[in-house]
């Protein structure tokens, strides 16, 4: 383990380096002077290794020439590293009460609408439903409802769902340290914590109430679950709530200071673009282009040979069968952004609107067709059992 | 007949190959059959060994090849041993591929681990394949516990350099009482060949074919290479030298007396 007098916080490094949004000016016009010669420069190195430079030259404005070519090497480089396989997983909402204000979410706390909370026994109904469709990759996903969705609640539920599931992780409210460790003495591998925008003024207000509020706060949970040895550190911007060249900047600097402090830990991308939700009225935010998205994930592959990059049922399905070739490594299915959603027995409202509406089947068969593999299995439940339980 | 062995059991063929990374178990099944290859190694975080119809499983005839289960994905020798244990009792299979990989990005395997693993597996009576760096020492040390082979790669996996640990595994296979296998990172079938002239009892190739336009095609590439690279060492090849040497040009004037 670091001690404290080695220790270089990353939220240090994002305000050296002006990332943390003091520095916005500087970098957007740093990334305005970028040259075609330089794209090319960067282009002609090695691929699959992380530079700062290289990065802001590979997301600038003048790289948007040369997509085809960054896809071409993405495309090598991801099938070199991750073979023809895409991995699939589901994801299961718990609850949508919450006590954050998230300007840009449907589960805000001033939105009134019923809310819906699971059971253990409803959450496994459902996570039964999602087993038969041949998931063993699941997704535990649940809004800042600590009263209800405790430690305690999740344990249980993740001892009951292991025996179904080969891989269990969770995308729900941030923990101390020790609070995820017991979430992984129970068999939860991976954490997914969205820092939604590395932008300190942006972050302010677009997230007014609730523990969710502080920014420095929010910075320092990436270190608390890699800290309690989750394997999969999770890790990604809300899209469409600031500059995406920027935020791609910072989530890289943010990945790179993981990936040298938690060497066993594997990091990944998810690329989620803001969509309708209930409520939320989109024109106050900076949406992103198709082709923003893409230049980002490829930038983002090309220094990154071997981050998990995974996209969600929030795109479209057109868009979606054209990012598996391009770099996406793992996507979820027939999603259900509501607690109770696969079961239908409870009319709640959704997170967010899904893009994506294909069936499992559906999606399994589009990767074929690609000459990929869908793969619903890549790790065991045996790995982590309490010693002695053999 | 020139044959491998590994734990007193023949094999005609000497190239193992590795199931990962493949478009579909069918493609898999096909290079496989097409490699000659007779031990195929699983993942067991990517099957379901206790599943007769888990897809991949189904698609490997157990009366031909010989399952090796790997034990990819463990970060410790704990874990390692656990889910050797969980496949044996589940399945009966007492071979494994030992693979303790802490770093998840070049993976590679840990030798005090690696170590650690072995001894306990050896003593529970597991036959023990371990992928390792190329170092003669540990080599030695695995052999002392009992290994039935060392797998030593060749460069870091996935990677397709070829073999760029060359003068450690000539010492490993020059000091070696079990097969030597060269696990990783051999790219095309030259690099095959290469190891199989240095001495190599066998090689072992999952990237290269599974990720080739055409695997089926690749896999009889790198059979034929494993073949002929074993003929070679067979026959005793000449060593190389960077100069031409002309017949003796200096003691030539000496005569018998």
């Amino acid at each position: 383990m670091t001690t404290a007098t080695q220790k270089i916080d990353i939220q240090k490094i994002l305000a050296d380096r002006g990332l943390d949004g003091c520095g916005r000016e500087i970098w957007q016009k740093r990334l305005g002077e970028i040259t075609p010669a330089e794209v090319e420069w960067a282009l002609s190195r090695k691929p699959g290794y992380y530079v700062l430079d290289r990065l802001l030259t590979l997301v600038s404005p003048a790289a948007e020439n040369y997509l085809e070519k960054m896809a071409q090497l993405t495309q090598q480089l991801t099938l070199q590293r991750f073979g023809k396989t895409v991995r699939l997983y589901a994801p299961l909402y718990l609850s949508n009460y919450c006590v954050n204000g998230c300007v840009y979410c449907g589960f805000n706390k001033n939105h009134q609408f019923p809310r819906t909370r699971l059971t253990i026994e409803q959450a496994l109904a459902e996570a039964d439903i999602i087993a038969k469709e041949g998931f063993r990759d699941l997704l535990l996903v649940s809004s800042e409802d600590r009263q209800f969705v405790s430690v305690d609640y999740l344990c249980k539920l993740a001892s009951k769902l292991r025996t179904k599931f080969s891989s269990l992780s969770v995308e729900i409210y941030q923990m101390t340290t020790d609070e995820y460790a017991k979430l992984f003495a129970a068999g939860i591998e991976g954490v997914t914590l969205y820092q939604e925008t590395y932008d300190r003024d942006l972050y302010d207000k677009y997230h007014p109430a609730g523990p969710k509020a502080d920014y420095d706060y929010r910075l320092s949970g990436v270190d608390n679950f890699a800290q309690a040895e989750m394997r999969e550190i999770g890790i990604g911007v809300l899209l469409g709530l600031s500059d995406w060249r920027l935020e791609t900047l910072a989530l890289a600097e943010h990945a790179h200071y993981l990936m040298k402090r938690y060497w066993q830990s594997r990091i990944s991308f998810s690329f989620p673009r803001l969509r309708p939700a209930k409520d939320v009225d989109r024109r106050q935010f900076r949406l992103l282009s198709d082709k923003n998205l893409v230049q980002m994930i490829l930038a983002l592959r090309l220094c990154f040979a071997d981050a998990g990059m995974t996209i969600s049922t929030r795109e479209p399905a057109d868009l979606r069968d054209r990012l598996v070739k391009l770099g996406i490594t793992r996507m979820s299915a027939g999603s259900k952004t509501n607690p109770g959603g696969y079961t239908g027995k409870t009319g709640s409202v959704e997170q967010f609107e899904i893009d994506d509406k294909r069936t499992p089947a559906q999606i399994a068969s589009m990767l074929k067709a690609s000459g990929l593999e869908p793969v619903w299995k890549d790790w065991d439940a045996g790995f982590l059992l309490p010693s002695g339980s053999t | 007949m020139d044959k491998l062995i590994i734990a007193n059991k023949e094999f005609n063929s000497r190239l193992l190959i590795g199931t990962g990374k493949f478009s579909s178990s069918k493609v898999m099944a096909e290079a496989v059959e097409a490699s000659g290859a007779q031990i195929v190694t699983v993942a067991l975080r990517r099957v379901d060994i206790t599943d007769k119809n888990d897809d991949m499983l189904a698609a490997i005839d157990r009366d031909k090849y010989l399952l090796l289960p790997n034990t990819s994905g463990a970060r410790t020798a704990d874990e390692a041993v656990r889910l050797s244990r969980l496949t044996r009792a589940a399945t009966g299979i007492n071979w494994v591929k030992l693979e303790v990989t802490p770093d998840p990005y070049y993976l590679l395997p840990d030798p005090v681990e690696t170590l650690k693993a072995a001894e306990i597996l050896v003593k529970e009576g597991f036959i023990v394949l371990p992928y390792i760096n190329a170092d003669p020492i540990l080599s030695k040390r695995l052999q002392d516990v009992g290994t039935a082979t060392v797998m030593p790669l060749g460069s870091p996996i996935g990677s397709n350099q070829g073999i760029k640990a060359r003068a450690a595994i000539e010492i490993i296979i020059e000091q070696a009482n079990v097969p030597v296998v060269v696990d990783a990172g051999l790219g095309l079938p030259s690099h095959a060949a290469e190891a199989m002239e240095m001495g190599a009892d066998a090689v072992l190739i999952n990237t290269a074919i599974a990720t080739a336009a055409e695997p089926v095609k690749m896999a009889v590439g790198f059979k034929l290479a494993v073949e002929a690279g074993r003929i070679a060492y067979l026959s005793g090849a000449a060593d190389q030298s960077k100069r031409a040497s002309a017949s003796s040009p200096l003691t030539g004037f000496l005569r018998n007396e």
